[in-house]
């Protein structure tokens, strides 16, 4: 299972999704520079607790808009959104473009009608909940944002 | 655990004593090995529980109490709506009513032996499971709220089941107090294609034996007998439920804070049982209640129609339905008086001694059937309720194995198709469409459910009836 992936921008600084372990279910991370490069890598690792990303190729668009009071809110509304997406179209999605303004998010997600023989879904994310949540930036500037996902 | 921090009142009674700002005891139901083996965090978790406004005697933890999001896994707490009382979305959960039906089939093991793979193969192919799976029957708006109101009473006017079915679900299958209007359009959208849907995950079907028979009476009161074949369902309210409780734990987080209402973690929002969220989340509750046994009772239908193509004698009867993740308007004596109490069960089963006004006739000597599911590899068990309980826990008890090992650890250490092979030896056919899934749901991933249900039997808060293993699996 590829249960990490680390690619490095042109910053220098590291963009990156990682699984984490909970005893139950499983902790999801994005890191990355901007707050909303790092919700895009936890999305890729949202995508990647259901399947393997390579296998999911984008070949449609959806547009997602979320907002909320503060940045853990609206980060788990932005994953719990995604799950709506994936649940109502029957889609996973490999590809994220996210901006974030004011507590207002607005992303465009990436991907493809599952199919089980291609993607082999190992679960389904019933959603992102408050547990174990951070919003965080260090002291490079780089920011972590995690929670864990019920599955 | 540390079992210094805690008191021992009985063999199998751990006391957290209040301290700070609990405002009742938290007591830990297990033997010695399984609270030195319990994670810390079930006494964290089952601490906080008793900081909750309105809570009655104690936060209780189950013998099989794991790490949860709020609650425990397998905690039990009742709130008294007249002292400030709270109901809390996330006591209640994601999967609204996940539970366990036990189905009999007139069967026995040497009717099954010989169709054993084609039953399989078949079963695989008739039960939508797993991410993706829809079901035919697609609900309008109009038809959605009637099911989220009517529950299996629904589903058995829809054709699906019988009548009979009815009197083996909890609250006869349809719980009042459902109130669609408070369930968002986001939700119905995620079920319009779900009704009759397995799901993924721990969510199984499995055909198995009687192997063992602990108590005769009961037994025969359940109709058990000694290699008879059973059926068993886990899953849930699918989408409608986990929407629900996404919805839900996003506003009682808000309206918490407005209303200075302390949560030690975010997972354990809240809302007093009399204010508008708080009913409004209760009325939303009870449609996936009732949304989950319509799944369950769909479920049946197909595994019915699935069983008789092949094994024309079957007569498949429900023994149970209990739900293991819900919260209940329950009459409970406190100290001498009756009190009506919110009680949540978070990965704890209800377990009513006998002679209980919700138990049909045939029930009534025998106490409420209670199904407890364990992992693909090792074994389920029927217990019963007993009078006890009732004093002790609310009339809760465990509801499965729990995990010993996360999902990360699990698909390291095996791989899904080593997993098949080895339940193949033991006589185990397991049918999934995905081999990761299967290897995060290996048996080894998980506690043992035996010494978990024999520390709930010797903990006097359910006794043992029946052993059930597993022949076919079906997994989302």
């Amino acid at each position: 299972m590829n249960n990490e992936h680390r690619t490095t921008n042109k910053l220098m600084s590291k963009t990156y999704w990682q699984h984490y372990s909970h005893p139950a279910d499983m902790g999801i991370r994005g890191i990355g520079p901007t707050k909303a490069e790092a919700f895009a890598q936890a999305a890729l690792a949202l995508t990647a607790v259901i399947t393997d990303l390579k296998t999911v190729e984008p070949k449609e668009m959806v547009e997602i808009t979320c907002q909320e009071q503060d940045d853990e809110l609206l980060f788990v509304s932005w994953l719990n959104a995604l799950i709506y997406e994936v649940a109502t179209r029957g889609m996973l999605f490999s590809k994220f473009e996210v901006n974030i303004k004011d507590q207002q998010l607005q992303a465009k997600a990436w991907g493809e009608k599952i199919d089980v023989k291609k993607h082999s879904p190992a679960v389904e994310v019933k959603a992102a909940t408050y547990a174990d949540l951070k919003v965080q930036q260090d002291k490079n500037g780089n920011w972590l944002v995690q929670c864990i996902v019920d599955v | 655990m540390n079992i210094e921090k805690l008191k021992r009142h009985s063999q199998c009674q751990w006391y957290i004593e209040p301290e700070g700002k609990m405002r009742v005891p938290a007591i830990i139901f297990a033997d010695e090995k399984l609270i030195k083996d319990m994670d810390e965090k079930v006494f964290e978790q089952a601490a906080n529980v008793a900081k909750l406004p309105g809570i009655v005697k104690a936060s209780y933890a189950m013998p099989d109490a794991h790490w949860g999001y709020g609650f425990p896994i397998g905690g039990v707490a009742g709130f008294d709506p007249d002292q400030g009382g709270v109901i809390s979305a996330g006591g209640v959960g994601f999967d609204i009513s996940c539970g366990v039906r036990s189905i009999r089939t007139g069967l026995t093991l040497d009717d099954l032996e010989p169709v054993k793979a084609k039953l399989a193969d078949l079963l695989a192919r008739r039960i939508p499971a797993g991410l993706g799976s829809r079901n035919k029957q697609h609900l309008s708006r109009g038809e959605m709220d009637e099911m989220l109101k009517g529950g299996a009473q629904w589903a058995v006017e829809q054709g699906f089941g019988t009548k009979d079915d009815l009197q083996y679900i909890e609250e006869k299958g349809r719980v009042p107090g459902a109130e669609p209007k408070y369930v968002s359009d986001h939700a119905k959208e995620r079920q319009k294609d779900e009704v009759g849907t397995l799901g993924s995950g721990n969510h199984y079907l499995e055909v198995q034996k009687v192997s063992e028979i602990y108590n005769v009476d009961c037994a025969e009161a359940f109709g058990l007998h000694l290699n008879d074949i059973i059926v068993s369902i886990h899953c849930g309210s699918r989408g409608l439920g986990h929407q629900i409780a996404t919805d839900f734990l996003s506003r009682m987080v808000k309206s918490a804070q407005k209303l200075g209402i302390e949560l030690p973690e975010k997972e354990l929002a809240c809302a007093p049982i009399n204010s508008d969220v708080g009913q409004e989340y209760f009325g939303a509750m009870c449609c996936g209640a009732n949304c989950a046994v319509a799944n369950r009772q769909v479920l049946t239908h197909l595994v019915r129609q699935t069983f008789s193509e092949i094994l024309s004698k079957s007569n498949l009867r429900l023994l149970y339905d209990v739900s293991h993740n819900i919260c209940k308007v329950e009459e409970h004596t406190v100290d001498g008086k009756s009190r009506k109490l919110y009680v949540h069960r978070k990965g704890a089963t209800r377990a009513f001694g006998p002679g209980h006004p919700s138990l049909s006739a045939d029930l009534k000597k025998a106490g409420q059937p209670v199904l407890i599911g364990g992992t693909m590899g090792t074994a389920s068990y029927v217990l019963a309720g007993i009078e006890k309980s009732m004093s002790l826990s609310f009339g809760s008890c465990c509801h499965g194995a729990g995990r010993a090992m996360s999902r990360t650890q699990a698909t390291k250490r095996w791989q899904g198709k080593d997993v098949i092979r080895d339940l193949a030896q033991k006589g185990v056919i397991i049918r999934g469409a995905s081999t990761r899934g299967i290897a995060e749901e290996a048996p080894g991933a998980y506690k043992d459910v035996g010494e978990v249900v024999d520390a709930t039997d010797k903990a006097e808060l359910a006794k043992k009836v029946a052993k059930l293993e597993p022949l076919i699996c079906v997994k989302g």
